[in-house]
Order: C-alpha cells, then sequence, then structure tokens
C-alpha cells in the first residue's frame, strides 16, 4: 500500500466557508438573513449588568439609616458620574459640611432607609460578537448568533498562536524560502497581516508587535523562540487565547521551512485584499487548525473539492518531514515494497525519492508527506 | 456462530497515532499469529473517520495474508470466512481520543479550585483552566471560556460539606449555560465530575442533569482543613477510560464492523497483564506507552491498580513529556551532546506530525531518552494512585494549601516485583531489544531480581479485548507469540559512592550444571548470556552498604530467567546521580550501552 502521512491541511484557492458567530449569553441579534456584513460589523450583542457597589451612607455622614432622607442628594434611578454628591450634609452655617461622593459612574440603584446604605451599579456591559470575515449572513440563531458564509482562498496552517485578527495581507518576504527578518518590518506594515517565507525570527516578530502588525503568516518558527515568546514551554497544543498582541499562523512547522509553494502563491495572488486569521490550534482527536480566509469578491459560491491523499506513484511531489533533509522537496522516483533497514536500524517499507537539487535518497515513508498540487 | 466453528479473528488497535491490525488463524488446530499491519489512524482532516485507519491496517493484512480480508469495495470486513475470503470475528481496542485535558473549577481560587487542580493533575490530566467565583473574570468571559477551551472533562467542586450552597450552583450555572459540547461533537455527551459540598448535590443534578454526562463523588474538599482527593482521581480515570479516550470520529461507524463492544485499549491490556500475574503468579509491573497516553499497571499483594497518563506519551504527547521532564531529564540519557534550539524543533514538529519515524541513529536515541522519561513520568503517578482500594484522607490546613503532598502509602514495591512488562511501540519495535531491556531498566529502576519481558509487536491490546469472547485464542497466542523474554535485571539498592569499586559477588549455577563467579563493580551494566528458556540458581554477596532484599551487605539466593539479551547486573546504584561534568556524562552513558551492544557503532 502505497500511502503516505498527509495532515490533511485544506489549502484551497476558492471554496464555500461558513462561520458560526454566537453570543456566550443570550441576547440580540443584530442583522438578518441575507445581510451582507463587514468583517468589524457586530452581528449579535447582549448587555450584562454592570457590577454592584455597596456606599454606606449613614455610616459616612455619621447619621442614622432612617434619616439619609434629608441629605440624599439624588434619588434611585439617577445616573451619577464617579465623584459626584451622592448625599450631603447641611453643615454649620454652610461649613463643615459631610458629603458622599459615587465611587463610580454608573446609576443609583437602591437606597435602604433600613441600613443606611446605597446601592450604585456600573452601567451595562455591552458584550459583542463581530462577524470576523466579510459575508453574508446565513442563518440566524434566535437570540444566539448567526452563520456567516463566504467564497474565500482557505489556507490552514500547522499551529498557531493569538485570536481572531482582519488586516490587509502584504506579502513582505519576497519568496517562499525568505526569513523574515527585524529590519523587514515598517511601520507601514501597522494594522496589516504580513506574510513571511520559511521563517520569522524573534526579533522580526517582536518588531512587528512594536509597530502595531496583526498578523504574521509564516512558514517556520522557531520552538525555543515560541517558549521564550510564551513565557513557558507548551506541552500540549491548545492555544488561541494568548493575548500577545499579534495572531502567528505557521503554514508547515517548527525551526525554518520553506512555506508550500501553493501556500505562498495563494497569498502573493491575495495581496492587498482583507483577511481574517486566526491562531487558534488543537492538536488532538477533533483536531482545530489555525486559519487564513481571504473572501473574495465573487458572487455564488463555487465549490472547490478538495482532493484527498490517493497514495504516492512514482513521479508523485512530496516534502521530508523529518530530518535528515528535513523540509527538502523530492519526486518520488521508486516505491520499494519489500521493507528496508535504515540507518537506525529499523525495517521499514521506504520511498526512493530524488531532491529538487539531484539529491537521492531512500527515506521512510512514513518520514514525507505529499504535496498537493 | 459458536466458538468451536470459528478459525480466522481479526483484531484491531486504533491508538492515537497509529491503528494495528492482527490476523489469528487456527493452523493444526492450535491458534497462531499468521500476520500483522498496519497504517497511520485517521482522526485528523480529511477523512475524520478512525474506521478508514482500520481499513488501511486490514488492508496491508490481507496483502501480507495474501487473501481478500476487506469487501470488494474495500469498506467493510467479509464476514464469516467463506471460500478464504473473511474472518468468522473482528473485535477492536481504541485510545485514538487521546490526551484529558481538564478545566477546573472551585468556588475559592486559592481552596477547592486548588484542590480541585491537584486531583485532576494527579489522574493524569492537564489543567486547561480553573474557573473559581474569585478569579475576577465576569460570567459570560467564563463561558467564552469553557466554549473556546473545549476540554475533555470538568471537575466542578467548592464548598465545604454542611456549608454555603450558592456559590457552587452558581457555577454549575455558568457550565450550563456554556452548555458545553464534548471534543468529539455530535453523539457524545461532556463528562463533568462533581466532587463539592455534598448538600449541594441535588441542586447540581438538576441544573446539569440534563446538559451532561453528569457523575458525582465525594466532596474532595469536605472541610476547610481536609482533602480527600482519591475518589474524584479514580473517578477522573474511570471517566476518562469511558468517555474520551477510546472516543474518536468516526467511533459509531467502527462500532457497525466489530462483532462485540470496542474496549478502551487501557482496559484490555490490563486484563492481559492481570492474566499473566494470576498465571504465573507474579508480582507485576506493566506499562504500555502509546502516542498520546502512557498506561501503567500493577499487581501488588493480589490488588490490581491501572493509571492511564493521559497526557504522557511518544507522538501528540511527547512536547508534553519535553515540558514536564525538562531538558536535563531528557538529555542526560544522550550520549552526545545537542544543541537545544535544534531538539526542540525536532520535538515539536514530532508532535505535529507524529506517524513520523527516526531515520537517523541519533534521533533514535533522543526519541528513546524522551520514551524513558515519559515512562518514568508515568510510573511516578501511578506509584501514588496505586494505594489500594482506598484513599486515606490527608488532613490540610491553609497554611499548607499549597503543598502537593502524597495521600496514603503507595502498593508498588519495586523489591517485591518479580515482572516488568513493556508494550507499546516504542518498546516493541525498538531495532534492539537490548534497547527495550534499558529503556525499562533507566524508567522504571527496578531493584533486586527482576523479570523482564516485551510485547513482541504490540499485540497485548487486541489480545485483551480478544480474551473477552474467545479466551482460548488469546492465550494460545499470547502464550507462543507475544511476550519476549529479555532476561533478568539484577539490582541492589544502596547509593554508589565511588564508580569501579566491588559492589556485589555472584555465582550463578546453570541448568546443566557450569557454575560462573564474577565481581560487579560500582557505576558499572554488565551482561551475562542466559539463554531464552534457561533458569539459574545466583547467589549474591553484596558489599556492606548494597542490599538485595535481605538487608544491607546479606547474601541473597535467587532465581533468574534468560531471555534475548541475557542477565543484566545494574550496579549503577539506586538511586543514581549522572555527573555533573557533561563530558564525564557521556562517556559513562557511552559505557553503558556498550556494555549492552545498545546501538551500532558506540
Amino acid at each position: 500500500m502505497a500511502s503516505a502521512y498527509t495532515p490533511g491541511l485544506k489549502i484551497v484557492s476558492k471554496t464555500l466557508v461558513e462561520k458560526d458567530r454566537k453570543l456566550p449569553l443570550l441576547g440580540e441579534v443584530r442583522v438578518k438573513k441575507g445581510d451582507k456584513v463587514k468583517a468589524e460589523s457586530v452581528v449579535a450583542s447582549t448587555n450584562l449588568p454592570g457590577n454592584v457597589f455597596m456606599v454606606n451612607i449613614a455610616n459616612l455622614l455619621s447619621v442614622e439609616p432612617h434619616e439619609i432622607n434629608d441629605f440624599l442628594k439624588k434619588k434611585e434611578g439617577d445616573f451619577v458620574e464617579k465623584d459626584d454628591i451622592i448625599a450631603e450634609t447641611n453643615g454649620f452655617f454652610g461649613f463643615f459640611k459631610s458629603c458622599v461622593r459615587s465611587p463610580i459612574k454608573g446609576s443609583i440603584e437602591n437606597l435602604s432607609t433600613a441600613t443606611g446604605q446605597a446601592v450604585l451599579r456600573e452601567p451595562p456591559i455591552p458584550v459583542e460578537v463581530h462577524a470576523y470575515v466579510d459575508g453574508e449572513i446565513d442563518d440566524i440563531y434566535p437570540k444566539e448568533g448567526v452563520k456567516i458564509k463566504t467564497t474565500a482562498t482557505y489556507i490552514q496552517g500547522i499551529f498557531g498562536i493569538g485570536g481572531e485578527v482582519t488586516g490587509l495581507l502584504e506579502m513582505v518576504s519576497q519568496s517562499p524560502d525568505a526569513v523574515l527578518e527585524k529590519d523587514d518590518i515598517k511601520p507601514v506594515h501597522a494594522g496589516k497581516i504580513i506574510v513571511g517565507g520559511s521563517l520569522v525570527t524573534a526579533e522580526a516578530l517582536q518588531r512587528a508587535i512594536e509597530v502595531g502588525v496583526r498578523g504574521v503568516i509564516v512558514g517556520g518558527y522557531d520552538a525555543h523562540d515560541l517558549k521564550e515568546f510564551l513565557g513557558y514551554d507548551l506541552g500540549v497544543a491548545i492555544t488561541g487565547t494568548e493575548e500577545k498582541g499579534i495572531t502567528l499562523v505557521v503554514t508547515e512547522g517548527f525551526g525554518k521551512i520553506q512555506m508550500a509553494h501553493k501556500t505562498y502563491e495563494l497569498l502573493k495572488a491575495a495581496e492587498g485584499m482583507k483577511t481574517s486569521i486566526n491562531g487558534a490550534t488543537q492538536i488532538r482527536a477533533g483536531v482545530i487548525r489555525p486559519e487564513v480566509i481571504i473572501p473574495l469578491k465573487v458572487e455564488g459560491h463555487e465549490e472547490q473539492v478538495h482532493k484527498g491523499n490517493n497514495g504516492m506513484l512514482v513521479g508523485t511531489s512530496v516534502r521530508i518531514i523529518r530530518q535528515p533533509h528535513f523540509g527538502e522537496v523530492a519526486k518520488v522516483v521508486n516505491l520499494p515494497e519489500k521493507p528496508v533497514i535504515i540507518e537506525s536500524e529499523a525495517k521499514v517499507r521506504v520511498v526512493d525519492i530524488e531532491t529538487t537539487s539531484g539529491l537521492k535518497l531512500t527515506l521512510p515513508r512514513a518520514n514525507v508527506e505529499i504535496i498537493e498540487e | 456462530m459458536s466458538k468451536t466453528e470459528i478459525t480466522s479473528i481479526l483484531a484491531t488497535d486504533c491508538g492515537s497515532t497509529t491503528t494495528k491490525a492482527i490476523l489469528i488463524e487456527k493452523r493444526d488446530n492450535v491458534f497462531r499469529l499468521v500476520v500483522r499491519g498496519e497504517a497511520p489512524t485517521t482522526v485528523e482532516a480529511p477523512v475524520e473517520d478512525v474506521t478508514q485507519g482500520v481499513l488501511n491496517a486490514v488492508s496491508e493484512v490481507q496483502e501480507l495474508a495474501g487473501r481478500q480480508i476487506l469487501t470488494d469495495d474495500g469498506k467493510a470486513i467479509i464476514k464469516p470466512i467463506k471460500d478464504g475470503k473473511g474472518v468468522d470475528l473482528y473485535v477492536s481496542t481504541s485510545s485514538a481520543g487521546g490526551g484529558l485535558q481538564m478545566m477546573v473549577s472551585g468556588v475559592v481560587k486559592t481552596m477547592s479550585g486548588e484542590s480541585a487542580t491537584r486531583a485532576a493533575l494527579g489522574a493524569g490530566a492537564i489543567v486547561m483552566d480553573v474557573l473559581a467565583t474569585n478569579d475576577g473574570r465576569l460570567p459570560h468571559q467564563k463561558i467564552q471560556r469553557i466554549r473556546h477551551l473545549r476540554p475533555d472533562m470538568i471537575l466542578l467542586s467548592g464548598g465545604v460539606d454542611g456549608g454555603t450552597k450558592s456559590h457552587v450552583i452558581a457555577l454549575a450555572e455558568i457550565i450550563a449555560a456554556a452548555s458545553p459540547k464534548a471534543r468529539l461533537g455530535a453523539g457524545y455527551e461532556l463528562p463533568v465530575l462533581y466532587a463539592g459540598n455534598k448538600d449541594a448535590q441535588s441542586e447540581i443534578k438538576d441544573t446539569l442533569g440534563n446538559k451532561v454526562a453528569l457523575d458525582i463523588t465525594e466532596n474532595l474538599r469536605p472541610s476547610m482543613e481536609s482533602e480527600n482527593l482519591m475518589p474524584t482521581r479514580q473517578k477522573i480515570q474511570h471517566l476518562f477510560l469511558e468517555h474520551v479516550m477510546s472516543h474518536a470520529p468516526g467511533y459509531p461507524h467502527l462500532m457497525e464492523l466489530t462483532d462485540e463492544d470496542i474496549m478502551p485499549t487501557p482496559g484490555a491490556v490490563g486484563d492481559i497483564m492481570q492474566l499473566i500475574s494470576r498465571k504465573k503468579n507474579l508480582t507485576v509491573v506493566g506499562a504500555d506507552i502509546g502516542g498520546a497516553t502512557t498506561d501503567v499497571f500493577s499487581v501488588f499483594q493480589g490488588i490490581y491498580n491501572k493509571s492511564v497518563s493521559a497526557n504522557y506519551g511518544m507522538s501528540y504527547s511527547i512536547s508534553n513529556v519535553f515540558a514536564e521532564a525538562g531538558l536535563d531529564n531528557i538529555m542526560r540519557w544522550v550520549p552526545f551532546e545537542m544543541d537545544e534550539r535544534d531538539l526542540r524543533n525536532r520535538v515539536k514538529n514530532k508532535m505535529i506530525r507524529p506517524t513520523t519515524i527516526p531515520y537517523l541513529l541519533e534521533e533514535l536515541m533522543v526519541e528513546q531518552a524522551c520514551a524513558r522519561e515519559a515512562l518514568r513520568l508515568s510510573f511516578d503517578q501511578h506509584r501514588s494512585l496505586a494505594v489500594g482500594l482506598k484513599g486515606i484522607q490527608q488532613e490540610r490546613t491553609i497554611g499548607d494549601v499549597f503543598e502537593q503532598t502524597m495521600t496514603g502509602e503507595t502498593l508498588v514495591n519495586l523489591k517485591d516485583l518479580n515482572m516488568l512488562i513493556g508494550s507499546g511501540g516504542v518498546l516493541s519495535h525498538a531495532p534492539r531489544r537490548q534497547q527495550t531491556a534499558m529503556m525499562l531498566i533507566d524508567a522504571f529502576l527496578p531493584e533486586g531480581i527482576t523479570q523482564l519481558t516485551v510485547d513482541s509487536i504490540f499485540m497485548m491490546p487486541q489480545l485483551g479485548v480478544l480474551a473477552k469472547v474467545h479466551e482460548e485464542a488469546a492465550l494460545s497466542v499470547f502464550e507462543r507469540d507475544c511476550l519476549i523474554y529479555l532476561g533478568t535485571c539484577v539490582a541492589p539498592t544502596g547509593i554508589v559512592k565511588k564508580a569501579g569499586e566491588p559492589v556485589l559477588d555472584y555465582v550463578l549455577t546453570k541448568q546443566n550444571g557450569d557454575v560462573l563467579k564474577g565481581t560487579v563493580n560500582g557505576g558499572e551494566l554488565n551482561v551475562v548470556k542466559l539463554s531464552v528458556g534457561e533458569t539459574a540458581k545466583i547467589v549474591i554477596h553484596p558489599k556492606r552498604n548494597y542490599d538485595m532484599g535481605n538487608g544491607a551487605g546479606k547474601e541473597f539466593e535467587g532465581e533468574v530467567h534468560g531471555g534475548v539479551v541475557g542477565l543484566i547486573f545494574d550496579t549503577r546504584g539506586r538511586p543514581f546521580k549522572f555527573p555533573t561534568d557533561n563530558a564525564e556524562r557521556v562517556k559513562l552513558v557511552k559505557s553503558w550501552y556498550k556494555a549492552l551492544d545498545l546501538y551500532p557503532g558506540l
């Protein structure tokens, strides 16, 4: 059986992308089916009751609780700014007044002559869900949210960090094997999603944060830099909630690895277009991969079928996914049937390949992945 | 079909990384293993159906067996056997669901939240987040967090028994509002374990009963001063096996193909371990190291214990082994220096491309170093869980809430251990059996006399499930084809103060009357040839500071069993330390590996 491992990453130039966008609590859906929305559009929202603050007026004015009504300057339901006077004594001929000021901006919810306390509540906290991608409302989940559909170029990465961001796409590295260096990143990249080649250096990522780049899409990232960047050694690959001021989507793996030609070309073709990316990754059964969504300005939704892995054949393009020659691209030359003893003395089924530089190698079939072209 | 009519059996084990298939056939009235095939497990896109990996592995089996087993369209198994096509019985185990990532919640973050975290960690879970009433987050933020993280299980705790109920109920309401879904999607319910104020159990049932797979156990913090983690830990392990580990995308589809219920892999391997212990009347420690999880089993004093370290493994979990063990602990077993940056990349790349195998010798050495640490960490976890039938409550004061202490005495006593059994890809498929023996010794550090064995080609899970339906076939294959005897490890306890000083003298009397005498020095490994099936009497005279089980310096007499590696004298000391100087360490580790002829070219 001439099968080869492929992580099954979806990389397509035009596909229908559907996204559920839901509120954490029940609320109001702000759009209707068929509406065209932008990534920044609020599609659903709700208000959470503000935090409550207690102020003991009687104690602060040194009066009995039942007397506070005589000194109140505000009544139940009134809005207050921070430091507004809620209650005040008359003082002595207008002097030596005592007063109670509001510790917050909000409203007076309750005034109790039994306890002498005022209950103040901060303004409601709005919770909003944005569309995340430019598209059309395809379905409504009453009080919960919506389903958005869009025709887009869709690229799954292999690993990422950070959450959803949107920006205009800009190719910074001029080839898929170029390293994205600190000096490549300029103030003009602020607010954008930039594309590197085979690696983003730690300094470059830091610089990107400093200038306000929203996201980086790159072939490789160093695992050591990841540890330094996160501040801990990532054991289980569950990411997406990091608040590092940037989202990173790695398309190939750890270390310096040339971005797949197809991925690079798709991104290049979309330069200048509005792009939504999410670094959230969960590598386990029920996997979640980071994603790049570039909505296309086309009518209708033409589905491009994702070609599955039909196995290796002579002539199939493969990439080496383990040392030695990790990351190099090659063509299958022969598929020996019988297992072979390799350098580590393991007896495995192998594939004979020839790299683009002309090097002939025999490697375990498990150590190459098919490049879908 | 009656058992006597069965002549051909197909059994598969769906691991997190690899799906293994074996074909067993009755030939000359005896069941024997015929061929074995494997294929990558297909839990990831674009397939996302574990059945495809099974069919691929069976496809390899039929190629190797030279006969048809799958239907012409390759989508089902022909049953029963007819005209030489198909099999009579198909059974399967599964651990494809992988690791265990939990969210825990407690009313007070530093009290019940801390206790819940300890319970989850002790049960082998990764704690993704701790939700607490006082964690500073608003309800919607907590709900978003639950939804985003997609935990495999939630542990809800809080409130002392007889105390206030409202806070823990409020936490339950947040979980209910999040309406959490199981990681593997529709058709599964998310397990939520309640281990809080016992007086709130009925309200918790009302709040969560219809929304999740709710289970209830004893309060893990029954009072401010006491902590009772063991019932929660045991329950987490149980729920993990039942609800998470064996499940995978496409699981219902696979169930349609099997003749018996799919069994969680650790349950099946555990059955085999118990069988060995019972049949041979031995105390046993066994380990099955997989891609995402490592399971450890023990039978001491007739009590069987099983632990599943859900996040120690050789592919999906290798990065976690690296993070938990630390760079130095991994590298101490590697007989050369390596660039840290390069090593970290290699480990993470194995995690994201889990089916790759080491081509270079140096990569094999690094993977086997990781295996030693994964097994060591898993065994540590097992010891803390294997405390008999009932956990012992630990009195805990507010002052020591941050201290992690063991609850109860472990049953695992290495001096009483008769047999160490290894299973799993990295142990069963090591290119040289010496490597397997060495990994087992380095990870478990057996004391006294311990027989070493390994599952020949990693088929204990399949035999475990087969034993449920056809014990005769399972036992037949187990006896003849499964267990490989590696040899016996002889290891006195005591610290080696000076390398090269004599640690013990021995007299070995073989069955044929041959007598071998020798002295073994500190800090060394020595191998004496003793073939498979051979036994020998051994008399050991440990030196003053060393103990073989009868006391320091006391003579010890026992029986040792041969194997493909032989008799291994491990006089590195228990415990033993590595030299701080790296060049010295490399030299020492090389000398051990050379003594066992572990790798070529050393």
